[in-house]
C-alpha cells in the first residue's frame, strides 16, 4: 500500500500470525490507519454502500438458490408460488434481492457521475476508473441474467432482445451473428437451456464482481482518493485517518440508505418492477410494450433512436465502451468541476441528458409530445439525447480541456478546509 | 548425451537462418518476450554448473533448456487448445434440440384474412391466409421500395429476388417465422379491423418495424424480410415445415 504501515501486533499470537499471514496488517492498513483527504463529501459514500449492497445480493441471492428451480416450466411457479407464497420468509428475500439490485444501480450511478464530477477518472487514476468501468458492466451482465430468471413475460422477451443484439453480426459476416445467438441460446430460440446457463452465470459473476472490486479498492489505494477538490494530498495535514472519520460517517449514510432500500421493500415492493413480469413466459406472445429494467433505459432508448440496426447495436455498444476511454478524452490539467466553470455546466447537462434518454426509453416506440397542433416525435429527443451523449465525451471533453480559463487552485486541502472554519 | 540433446542440435539448424542468436533459440514458437530472460537464467545455471555438455551465455548453441522450454509451451498450448473447444461447444443446441426440427401442421379452419400461430422451433410461425387483395397489394410494390432485396425464402436460392411470388408456394398461404428480424419480437398482425403499421401486414411493437402483406420489411431498424422457413404442402391444406 501506498502509506507506510503503522501496524504493531500486541499479543503473542498477532506477532505469530503478522509473520506469517499479515492479514490483520493489510486490513489494518487499508481500512483503519489508511491516510483519507479531510474534505471528503457526502457523494464519497456510496463506494462503501456499493459493497455493502453486493453482500446483500450474495447473500440474499444463495438463499434463493435453494429454493429457485431453473427450469423452464417450473421457473416462474417456484418464484411466484413456492417463493412468494410458501417458503418462510420467502416474499421478504425476493423483495430484497429484486429491490437489493435497483438500490445497487442508484448507488453506482451516483457514484460513476461523483468521479465524473471530480475528475476521479484522470492521472493517476486511471486503472482505478477503468476496473469500475469492467465492474459496471458485470452487473449490468449479472443484473440482466438475473432478471430472466423468474421467467416472467419481460423476463423471456428481454432476453430475447438482448441476445439478439448480437445477431447484428449477420450484416458483417453473413450467418456468424446468428450461430452466435443459437450458440448463447443453446436452442433456435430462448428456452429452457438459454434458462440454465443464465442460472449458472447469475450465480457465477457476482463473485467475479467481488474478485474486481478487490482490485478497485487496491488501485485506489496506491494512489489514494481523489477529493471534491481534484488536488493531489501534500502531506499528513491534508488526512485523516480512515478510522474513525469515514467509518463513522460512510456507516451513517449507510443505516440512512438502508432505510430508503427498506422503504421500497416494505412499503413499494414492485416500484421498480414490471406487471407483465407477472404473466408467465409465453414464446409466441410478445408484450405489447416491452421495456427494460430502469437501470438500462438511457441505452435502450439510444439502441432505438438509430433506425439501422447494425449501427443502433454499435452506438450502444460505443456508448459503454466510450467509458472506457474517458481518462484520455479529458484534456484538462484541472481535476475537479468545482474549478472548471465551463465544464460544470456541460456536466449537468449530461446529467439531464442520461435523464431524458432514460425517460425516452421507458415509452413506447412510436410515443410523441403534444403541442396543441406540432407533435414531437420522441425518437427525436432520443436522437439529439445520443448526439449529446457522444459529443460530451468525444468533442467537448477533449476541447473544453484544452479551452476553458480554469478557476485558481487552492495551496493545499488543508488550507481551503480551515479558511472554511473546520477543523 | 541423449536423445534431448540431438535434438536441440536439430532445433539448431531448423532456426539458424536468423542472425539474431537470442531468437535463434527461442523465437520459434514466438516466445520471445519471455525468451531473454529465460535465457539469462538458464546460462547462470549453465555456467556455475560448469557443465561443458549445455551451452554456456556467449555461445549460440541451444541448450537442453531451451528444448524443453519449448516442448512443454507447445505441448501446452495446443492441449489449451483442445480442451477449449468441448467447453465452447456444449453450449451449442443438442442433438435433442437438432432432433425436433419439423412439424406438419393442418390450415383448412384458417379463413381468408386470418393468420394462425403455430409454434416451431420454439419461435412463432405465422400463416397467413392472404385475400385476393393483399396479394394483389404485395404484388404492387416496385423492388425499388423494398429495403431488403432478396426473398430470404428457404426454398429458393439465397440471391433470389424479394418479389412477391418468391415469398410463397401457393400465392393465398403465407408462412413466415415470425421473428422480427431486428432483436426477436413477435410482430402483430395488421387487419382491415384493426390496422398495424401503413403496409398491411404486420407492426412490430417493440421498435417499431413495419412488414408488408408479404412479410417483407418496409420501415424501422429490422434490416431483413420475415424469414420463409423450408416447408411443403402434404396436401391441400396441409403443410410441413423443417
Ligand atoms: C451483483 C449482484 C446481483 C444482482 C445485481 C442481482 C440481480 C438480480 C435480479 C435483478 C433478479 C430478478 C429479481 C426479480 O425480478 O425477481 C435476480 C434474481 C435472482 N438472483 Fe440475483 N443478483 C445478484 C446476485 C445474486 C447471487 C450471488 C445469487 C446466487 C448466489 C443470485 C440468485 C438469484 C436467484 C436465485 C434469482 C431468482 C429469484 C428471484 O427472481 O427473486 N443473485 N437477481
Ligand atoms: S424487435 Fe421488432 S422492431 Fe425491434
Amino acid at each position: 500500500m501506498a502509506h507506510q504501515s503503522s501496524y504493531v501486533p500486541k499479543t503473542g499470537f498477532t506477532r505469530w500470525l503478522d509473520q506469517r499471514l499479515p492479514i490483520i496488517r493489510l486490513v489494518n492498513d487499508s481500512f483503519v490507519t489508511y491516510p483519507t483527504p479531510r474534505n471528503l463529501n457526502f457523494w464519497y459514500v456510496f463506494g462503501g454502500i456499493l459493497a455493502v449492497m453486493l453482500v446483500v445480493q450474495i447473500v440474499s441471492g444463495i438463499v434463493l438458490s435453494m429454493h429457485y428451480v431453473p427450469n423452464a416450466d417450473l421457473a416462474f411457479g417456484s418464484v411466484e408460488q413456492r417463493i412468494m407464497r410458501e417458503v418462510n420468509y420467502g416474499w421478504l428475500l425476493r423483495y430484497i434481492h429484486a429491490n437489493g439490485a435497483s438500490m445497487f444501480f442508484l448507488a453506482v450511478y451516483v457514484h460513476i457521475f461523483r468521479g465524473l464530477y471530480y475528475g476521479s477518472y484522470k492521472a493517476p487514476r486511471e486503472i482505478l476508473w477503468i476496473l469500475g468501468v469492467f465492474i459496471y458492466l458485470l452487473m449490468m451482465a449479472t443484473a440482466f441474467f438475473g432478471y430472466v430468471l423468474p421467467w416472467g413475460q419481460m423476463s423471456f422477451w428481454g432476453a430475447t432482445v438482448i441476445t439478439s443484439l448480437f445477431s447484428a453480426i449477420d450484416q458483417v459476416i453473413p450467418n456468424l451473428g446468428t450461430a452466435i445467438t443459437h450458440w448463447l441460446w443453446g436452442d433456435f430460440a430462448v428456452g429452457d437451456a438459454t434458462l440454465n446457463r443464465f442460472f449458472s452465470l447469475h450465480y457465477l459473476l457476482p463473485f467475479v464482481i467481488a474478485g474486481v472490486v478487490g482490485l478497485h479498492i487496491w488501485a485506489l489505494h496506491v494512489p489514494g482518493n481523489n477529493n471534491p477538490l481534484g488536488i493531489d494530498v501534500k502531506g499528513p495535514q491534508d488526512t485523516v485517518p480512515f478510522h474513525p472519520f469515514y467509518t463513522v460517517k460512510d456507516g451513517f449514510y449507510m443505516v440512512l440508505f438502508f432505510i430508503v432500500f427498506l422503504g421500497f421493500v416494505f412499503y413499494a415492493p414492485n416500484f421498480f418492477g414490471n406487471p407483465d413480469n407477472y404473466i408467465q413466459a409465453n414464446p409466441l406472445v410478445t408484450p405489447p410494450d416491452i421495456v427494460p429494467e430502469w437501470y438500462l433505459l438511457p441505452f435502450y432508448a439510444m439502441l432505438r433512436a438509430i433506425p439501422s440496426k447494425l449501427i443502433g447495436v454499435l452506438v450502444l455498444v460505443g456508448s459503454l465502451l466510450t467509458l472506457l476511454v474517458v481518462p484520455w478524452l479529458d484534456t484538462s490539467k484541472v481535476r475537479s468541476c468545482r474549478f472548471r466553470p465551463l465544464m460544470k455546466q456541460l456536466f449537468w447537462v449530461f446529467v439531464a441528458d442520461c435523464l431524458l434518454l432514460g425517460y425516452v426509453g421507458s415509452q413506447t416506440a412510436d410515443a410523441a409530445w403534444h403541442f396543441g397542433e406540432a407533435e414531437l416525435p420522441l425518437v427525436w429527443l432520443a436522437r439529439l439525447g445520443t448526439l449529446y451523449y457522444f459529443g460530451f465525451f468525444w468533442v467537448l471533453m477533449p476541447w473544453i480541456g484544452k479551452k476553458e480559463v480554469t478557476r485558481p487552485l487552492p495551496e493545499s486541502i488543508a488550507q481551503s478546509v480551515l479558511a472554511k472554519g473546520g477543523h | 548425451m541423449g536423445p534431448a540433446h540431438k535434438s536441440a542440435g536439430r532445433l539448431k539448424i531448423y532456426a539458424a537462418s536468423c542472425r539474431n542468436p537470442l531468437h535463434n533459440r527461442l523465437s520459434i514458437l514466438a516466445f520471445s518476450s519471455y525468451g531473454p530472460r529465460y535465457f539469462i537464467a538458464g546460462a547462470r545455471l549453465a555456467t556455475t554448473d560448469e557443465d561443458t555438455t549445455l551451452a554456456n551465455a556467449t555461445s549460440p548453441e541451444p541448450t537442453r533448456r531451451d528444448f524443453l522450454y519449448i516442448a512443454t509451451g507447445a505441448a501446452a498450448t495446443v492441449g489449451v487448445g483442445l480442451a477449449a473447444w468441448p467447453f465452447v461447444d456444449q453450449m451449442n443446441p443438442t442433438s435433442a434440440v437438432l432432433a425436433m426440427a419439423s412439424i406438419e401442421v393442418d390450415v383448412s379452419a384458417i379463413r381468408p384474412g386470418q393468420q394462425v400461430i403455430f409454434k416451431w422451433r420454439g419461435h412463432p410461425l405465422f400463416v397467413r391466409r392472404r385475400t385476393a387483395k393483399e396479394v394483389a397489394e404485395a404484388r404492387a410494390v416496385p423492388p425499388s421500395d423494398l429495403p431488403d432485396g432478396l426473398a430470404r425464402n428457404a426454398n429458393l436460392t439465397d440471391t433470389a429476388p424479394a418479389t412477391d411470388a418468391n415469398r410463397t408456394i401457393k400465392p393465398e398461404w403465407l408462412v413466415v417465422v415470425g421473428v422480427c428480424t431486428h432483436l426477436g419480437c413477435t410482430p402483430t398482425v395488421s387487419t382491415p379491423q384493426s390496422p398495424q403499421g401503413s403496409y398491411g401486414g404486420w407492426l412490430c411493437h417493440c421498435h417499431g418495424s413495419e412488414y408488408d402483406t408479404a412479410g417483407r420489411i418496409r420501415k424501422g431498424p429490422a434490416p431483413q424480410n420475415l424469414a420463409v422457413p423450408p416447408y411443403a404442402f402434404t396436401g391441400p391444406t396441409k403443410i410441413k415445415i423443417g
